[in-house]
């Protein structure tokens, strides 16, 4: 009986290394987005629950001034320290408030409040809670010598702290569900979905046929072709704060070029508020979304275009096949891939569009779709909580979205 | 359809089409140049499309008709019977234009739109979807054309024009050549009063800066995909464009929560913390899949010279991926030089503002629109400048950048 002898499992040392090296590497760019993506995507979740708005962010602390009353002019004078104090916050509490402070030489203190306490020059006074929009003038009775007149120190050349602790919103146990009550609240949340998926859908598809269309034009090489390419990309290159404000420059229903045309050509009697109204002004933000993303689309149709074989349209000619033939039983099945992983793609990427809408109409005339709702929930109604409540649900829909990506991508290669 | 494929069908209808949308594209264009009052005329539209159709067909083919149908049609343009009807006080150099323009893109396009069908008679299919592709591709030329176009013509035009011309005609762009240098008063003003010149430069070094970051966490991440083998290499690989579905206003808000905790908010190395992460995955994915191509041989062999992994890289993996480089370096830098939202979010003081922050300023009632369309063009002209110059690697960044928009 010889012993047999298995071939090695597990990893060597050599591919330990490898696998070493490759993390290494890989570290940084781990580190970083799972800073900047990973941790803003839990926060997101765990903000969606809190009940937290704008003024919120700034955690309440206790204030402090000071300055020397009753206007000293001889050595023996009375004075009073005066310290101004108040809680920044109108409703949050702030425990275990701490004043201290150094007096300046030449100050006798007369009577000292109960709740100070003086070690040398320092003082020490505990303050207990402040309730929120507290406010309270804390005394000192002091007398100056001659020589504090005379050195003309001013009360507040050593600076006053002051410090508590506030519970800080984001990180107590306060949590609730009214955020995302109130983002299904009513008829509202299923018009910003219904006008999502009416942007998404009509952007996409219209996006991808003029796509189509275009690429069609130049996929035949004539003298101009390389120029017009780069035109085509234009409004896709450009930057998008330029294009939106030109575009809502042009459609201006008192100085826009395009109403002014239109009503020289007879085609409308009154100038048109594109922007303005329902529901032009989601059709002319769909508008938008198709003119600045054609050129994309383009791009990968006429790249995927000019790799197709010529020779079977060499064969179809022989066989008779008419132009329009051509392009649906040649050319289009070849498209299908592309177009399949392009619709998904953009899909994705004008569901999450912001800016487009944000700087056109800013989400006014039937145009708020989910991602400018987070905003408005955000900043406009100063509701952070609600608007995270807004992301959590964007977060799940593409979910949905990339879970049906993931199946398509390992389909179609190439992308 | 079978009904429309006979000669004297499909030489009009299509004559008829061709015409309108040559009447109104010239209408627009003159329009647009003069600020005079050009129109087309439907109704004329269908007679002259009609007998320029049916006179394609049916005439003899040959310059000499060409040049006649094209004759009759400008002087019909010229004296108010053409498809194209002209207001009052238009002069007669414009006139004279304008009907050379349409007479010209007219005739001779009907006549090689129609160059097949050569009957009046039935068609054949190839003949009829011959003469349709024709006529597609005449229109799809001039309608993209002009829908690029006609925003950027608004937008350089408007900065150099007074709110107030533009108020009382909308359409006149024409320049007042006599002003001078005053036309670039907005400009000036801009660069002088609204600090654009200090804009420009932040917005410059931010977006040099972002793809310095972009390409030093990306080539190493990028590598270590391509060759390196370890487990999760595959899921890695996939999981990568996941991140871009995560839109940006998602992230826009606990970033502005946290960067307003810790006053990371209104300052430079704020947003230079955020940028290059947006584009770190695209750039990883768009390299590792230019790495694959590259031979592994020609590492093997540095490898074999006793080069360490990380020399391998510096002195034979990226002077070999120089043209994936410069495509990866314009396309961030592109994101980033045009990057809107977090800036507009996260800077407040108008010492600090990039140029995409300096111009959503300008957008106020009380500063003129022209302040507005100058701050575009000056944020446009520099990224067009270098799109212009650097085509074909741009072409390449954003095929291989896949769909990030």
């Amino acid at each position: 009986m010889t012993q047999l002898s298995t071939p090695p499992t597990g990893t060597g040392p050599l591919g330990r290394r490898e696998a070493r090296l490759a993390w290494g590497l890989l570290f940084p760019t781990l580190f970083i987005v799972s800073l900047v993506v990973v941790l803003p995507l839990l926060s997101i979740f765990w903000i969606s629950f809190k009940p937290v708005g704008l003024a919120d962010l700034r955690a309440p602390t206790p204030v402090v001034r000071e300055d020397l009353r009753g206007r000293p002019a001889a050595g023996g004078d009375p004075a009073e320290i005066r310290y101004r104090i108040r809680n920044s916050s109108q409703d949050k509490l702030i425990t275990g408030v701490v004043l201290t402070d150094t007096l300046p030489e030449g100050l006798t203190i007369q009577t000292l409040d109960p709740r100070c306490r003086m070690d040398g020059a320092a003082l020490r006074c505990d303050l207990g809670d402040f309730e929120g929009g507290h406010r309270e003038d804390f005394r000192i009775p002091v007398t100056v010598s001659q020589a504090f007149l005379d050195a003309e120190t001013a009360v507040d050349a050593t600076p006053v702290q002051i410090t508590g602790s506030a519970e800080n919103i984001m990180t107590n146990a306060e949590f609730t569900l009214e955020n995302f009550a109130r983002v299904f609240d009513g008829d509202e949340f299923w018009g910003v979905l219904g006008v999502t998926l009416f942007y998404t859908i009509f952007g996409t598809v219209g996006a991808l046929l003029f796509g189509l269309f275009a690429a069609m034009l130049l996929n035949k090489s004539f003298r101009g072709q390389g120029i017009l390419r780069g035109l085509f990309l234009f409004p896709y290159v450009a930057p998008v704060i330029a294009v939106a404000f030109t575009w809502v420059n042009l459609f201006d229903p008192f100085s826009g070029s395009a109403n002014a045309l239109l009503i020289q050509m007879g085609v409308t009697q009154q100038s048109i508020n594109f922007f303005g109204q329902r529901p032009l002004a989601l059709i002319m933000v769909t508008v938008f979304e198709i003119w600045r993303y054609f050129p994309l689309s383009f791009l990968f149709i006429l790249a995927r275009m000019q790799s197709i074989d010529s020779s079977m349209y060499e064969a179809a000619d022989m066989d008779g096949a008419s132009p329009f033939q051509k392009f649906w039983y040649l050319s289009l099945p070849q498209l299908l891939g592309i177009l399949s992983v392009l619709f998904l793609l953009r899909f994705i990427w004008t569901f999450n569009k912001f800016d487009d809408i944000f700087l056109l109409t800013g989400g006014n005339a039937g145009t708020r779709t989910l991602t400018v709702n987070v905003y408005e929930q955000a900043f406009a109604i100063s509701n952070i909580g609600a608007g995270a409540a807004v992301a959590v649900v964007i977060f799940g829909c593409l979910l949905i979205f990339s879970f049906l990506f993931f199946r398509f991508i390992s389909r179609e290669e190439g992308l | 359809m079978s009904m429309l494929r006979f000669g004297y069908v499909t030489g009009p209808v299509l004559g008829v089409l061709w015409m309108i949308v040559v009447a109104t594209s010239v209408a627009v264009a003159m329009s647009f140049a003069t600020g005079e009052a050009f129109r087309p005329s439907i109704l004329l539209c269908l007679v002259w499309g009609a007998l320029a159709g049916v006179a394609g067909v049916g005439a003899r083919r040959g310059p000499a008709n060409l040049a006649i149908g094209s004759g009759v049609v400008f002087l019909a343009t010229l004296f108010g019977i053409g498809p194209l009807v002209m207001g009052e006080g238009v002069d007669w150099v414009a006139r004279a234009f304008a009907a050379l323009l349409l007479a010209l893109s007219a005739i001779p396009p009907i006549r090689a739109i129609l160059v097949q069908v050569t009957t009046l008679g039935a068609l054949s299919r190839h003949e009829f979807e011959d003469a349709v592709i024709r006529f597609l591709t005449g229109f799809g030329y001039i309608f993209f054309t002009a829908i690029v176009v006609i925003p950027f013509y608004v937008m350089v035009m408007t900065s150099v024009k007074s709110q107030s011309a533009l108020l009382q005609n909308p359409l006149d762009f024409s320049l007042d050549l006599d002003k001078g240098w005053a036309l670039f008063r907005s400009y000036s003003e801009l660069f002088g009063q609204f600090n654009f010149g200090s804009y420009l430069w932040t917005s410059f070094y931010v977006s040099v800066l972002t793809v310095l970051l972009t390409l030093l966490f990306s080539v190493p991440g990028a590598y270590a995909v391509a060759r390196l083998r370890f487990r999760g290499r595959a899921a890695f690989s996939r999981s990568i464009l996941l991140i871009y579905m995560v839109p940006m206003i998602v992230l826009a808000l606990p970033i502005y929560i946290a960067f307003s905790m810790t006053g990371l908010r209104n300052s430079i190395a704020g947003i230079l913390m955020i940028y290059p992460v947006t584009t770190i995955p695209v750039a990883l994915y768009m390299l590792q899949g230019y790495f694959r191509g590259l031979p592994a041989e020609v590492e093997e062999a540095g490898l074999m010279d006793g080069l360490s992994r990380l020399a391998v890289i510096w002195k034979i993996t990226l002077p070999l991926s120089l043209p994936a480089l410069a495509s990866v370096s314009l396309y961030v830098f592109m994101i980033a030089w045009n990057e809107f939202l977090l800036a507009f979010m996260l800077l407040d003081d108008p010492s600090k503002f990039t140029l995409t922050r300096g111009v959503a300023m300008l957008n106020s009632s009380e500063i003129p629109r022209e302040h507005l369309m100058a701050g575009s063009v000056i944020a446009t002209v520099p990224i067009m400048v270098i799109f212009l110059g650097l085509e074909r690697f741009m072409t390449k960044g954003l095929t291989a950048g896949s769909v990030k928009g």
